[in-house]
C-alpha cells in the first residue's frame, strides 16, 4: 500500500524554482532514500512533504488523503513528523522537556520516554540538562527521538549525517531498522550515497528539482548512481 | 527614617511595573513583537475597569474578576485578528501596527470617556497602613498590590516550567517553525501569550488606577515604565524583571524624596546607568536566544 505520494509538485524557494514536476511514491513499511548533491532539492522536498514549504503546484496524498493543504502541525496529528536538517532542537529546554514537547499532539502509539531512552540510552543520561549543551550527535539522537514522540506513520529524516563523524552516524543509522519495526515508514534524505543504499529498500536520485533516477539499490549499479548524481 | 521610607514605597511599587514589563517581555519572547501599545492597552484595561465599576457597583479590585479575562480575551482577538498578519515580514510591520493600534486606543478613549483624568476608589485600603515603627508605616494598598504581582509571576513561572503549555509556549518562543513539527499550532501559541500579557496588564493597569489619576493619553508614559523595567532586570527572566521593577520602584521613591520633581528622573537615571554599564540588563540569561 502506498502510504505517501507525491505528484507532479513543483516548489520555490524564494523566486527560484527548487522543484520540476517531482513525483514520488513511499510504500507502507518501506524505508526510502533521497539522494542528490547540495541543492538538489532534497530538503525542499522533505520540507515541502512537512508542510514547511508551499507547494505551488501538484498533489501530496497521505494515507489516502490530500494533505498539501494542511499546515505542518495538522500533519503531525495525522501522523507526518519531520527531523529537521540541523537538528533545531530546542536550546532553552532541557533533554527531557524536548522529547515532550514532541508528544504535544497526543497521538497514540509506542513510542514514550522509556522506550525513546531505550532506543538511545544516552539521553536517559543526560535528561536534566539544556538541549543546547549537547553534542552534535547527541542533539542529533535527541532530534530523531523527540521526532519519535509523535508516533508517527512516516519519519521524515533530514541529512541525519551532516557534520557528524562516521561512527557517530553508523550509531543512529543502527536505530533505524527498530523505528521501522516499530511501524514507521521511513523517507530519508541523504548526501552519503553508500549509507543510503545500505539502509533503504528504495532510492531516489534528485538533480537540480528533478528525479532523475528511481530504484531498488540491488538494482543500481554504483556507475549509473554517480553518473547522474553530478549529472555527467 | 524617611529614607527608608521612600526605598521601601518605591519597592512596593516596583511590582506594578514588573507586572507590566512581564508582558512586554513574554510577548517579545514569544513572537518577536515589541508592543508599543502595551501603555495604552494598560489605561484601557484602567478604563474598562471604571466601566465595570459604573456599571456593577463592584469595588475596583473585585472588578478585576470581570477585567482580567475581558483584557484576555481581546488579547487572544487581537493576535488573531491584527497581530497575526503583521508578522513574518521583518521587524517592521509588526512595530507599526502596535504603533497604530496604540494611536487608536488613545483616540477610542478619547471619544468613549472624554479627556477627563479619572481614577478608581478602592475605599478604605487606599489610606489603611501598617506602622511598623514610630516613623515607618506601609500602606495596605502598596503591599497588596506587591503580593499580587508577585502571586502572579509565582503563577506564569510555575505555568512556564511545569506544565505542557508552557513547554510548547517556550518552545516556540525558541523556534516557532520547528515547534510546528512537534504538531503545536504557533499561531494559537502566539493568541495565547498576548492572551497572557494582557491579563498581568490588566491587573497592573486596575492598581495603577487606583493609585493615581489618569487620563486616555497617559498610555506612552507607562510604556516607558515597562521598558525601563525589562532592561534593568534582563530580557527573558521573570525574576530579572520582578527586581528591574522594583529597582525602578525604589529609584522613583528616592527621586521623590529628593524633591516632586524628580521621581521619574531618578528612574530614567538608573535606567541609563544600566544601559551604559550592563546593556544586557542585571539578570539576562546567560545564553543567547535563537532568533
Amino acid at each position: 500500500m502506498t502510504l505517501l505520494a507525491v505528484e507532479q509538485v513543483s516548489s520555490y524557494y524564494g523566486d527560484l524554482q527548487a522543484l520540476h514536476q517531482v513525483s514520488i511514491e513511499v510504500p507502507e513499511g518501506e524505508t526510502v532514500a533521497i539522494i542528490g548533491a547540495n541543492g538538489a532539492g532534497k530538503s525542499t522536498l522533505l520540507g515541502m512533504i512537512a508542510g514547511l514549504v508551499r507547494a505551488r503546484s501538484g498533489a501530496v496524498t497521505f494515507d489516502g488523503r490530500r494533505i498539501d493543504n494542511l499546515a505542518s502541525h495538522e500533519r503531525v496529528r495525522l501522523g507526518v513528523s519531520l527531523v529537521p536538517e540541523g537538528r533545531r532542537v530546542f536550546p532553552s529546554l532541557t533533554v527531557e522537556e524536548n522529547l515532550l514537547v514532541g508528544s504535544h499532539s497526543k497521538r497514540r502509539g509506542t513510542w514514550d520516554l522509556e522506550a525513546v531512552t531505550e532506543l538511545f540510552p544516552i539521553l536517559g543520561q543526560l535528561a536534566r540538562r539544556s538541549a543546547a549543551v549537547l553534542s552534535g550527535g547527541e542533539q542529533q539522537a535527541l532530534a530523531i527521538g523527540r521526532a519519535l514522540m509523535a508516533q508517527p506513520r512516516l519519519l521524515l529524516l533530514d541529512e541525519v549525517s551532516l557534520g557528524l563523524a562516521p561512527v557517530v552516524v553508523s550509531q543512529l543509522y543502527r536505530a533505524l531498522p527498530r523505528i521501522s519495526e516499530a511501524g514507521a515508514t521511513v523517507l530519508l534524505v541523504e548526501q552519503n550515497i553508500d549509507r543510503a543504499l545500505a539502509a533503504s529498500d528504495r532510492v531516489y536520485c534528485l538533480l537540480k528539482g528533478r528525479i532523475v533516477l528511481a530504484g531498488r539499490p540491488q538494482d543500481l549499479t554504483r556507475q549509473h548512481i554517480t553518473s547522474v548524481y553530478f549529472g555527467i | 527614617m524617611e529614607w527608608v521610607n521612600a526605598v521601601l514605597q518605591g519597592a512596593l511599587l516596583g511590582g506594578v511595573y514588573a507586572l507590566l514589563a512581564t508582558g512586554l517581555s513574554l510577548v517579545f519572547g514569544v513572537m518577536r513583537i515589541v508592543n508599543l501599545a502595551q501603555g495604552d492597552l494598560t489605561i484601557l484595561a484602567a478604563f474598562v475597569a471604571v466601566s465595570v465599576v459604573q456599571l456593577t457597583g463592584l469595588g475596583p479590585i473585585e472588578a478585576l474578576a470581570l477585567v482580567v479575562p475581558l483584557m484576555m480575551g481581546l488579547g487572544y482577538v487581537l493576535q488573531r485578528g491584527l497581530l497575526d498578519h503583521s508578522l513574518g515580514r521583518g521587524v517592521l510591520p509588526p512595530v507599526l501596527v502596535t504603533f497604530g493600534l496604540a494611536i487608536v486606543i488613545q483616540n477610542l478613549l478619547l471619544s468613549i470617556y472624554t479627556a477627563d483624568t479619572r481614577g478608581l476608589n478602592a475605599g478604605a485600603i487606599e489610606t489603611d497602613s501598617i506602622r511598623l515603627s514610630p516613623e515607618i508605616a506601609i500602606g495596605v494598598l502598596p503591599l497588596l498590590t506587591l503580593i499580587v504581582a508577585v502571586a502572579i509571576l509565582v503563577g506564569l513561572q510555575l505555568l512556564l516550567s511545569r506544565t505542557g503549555l508552557g513547554r510548547a509556549l517556550r518552545a516556540t518562543s525558541d523556534d516557532a517553525q520547528t515547534a510546528t513539527l512537534m504538531g503545536i499550532d504557533d499561531r494559537r501559541m502566539f493568541a495565547i501569550a498576548m492572551a497572557i500579557a494582557l491579563g498581568t496588564v490588566a491587573v497592573a493597569g486596575v492598581f495603577l488606577g487606583i493609585r493615581t489619576s489618569f487620563g486616555p493619553v497617559d498610555g506612552p508614559a507607562r510604556l516607558i515604565f515597562a521598558f525601563e523595567a525589562v532592561i534593568i532586570g534582563g530580557l527573558g527572566s521573570l525574576w530579572g524583571t520582578l527586581i528591574g521593577g522594583i529597582m525602578l520602584g525604589v529609584a522613583q521613591g528616592i527621586g521623590n524624596q529628593l524633591g516632586p520633581a524628580y521621581p521619574v528622573l531618578a528612574g530614567h537615571l538608573l535606567f541609563l546607568l544600566v544601559l551604559a554599564f550592563r546593556p544586557q540588563g542585571l539578570f539576562a540569561r546567560r545564553q543567547e536566544r535563537q532568533s
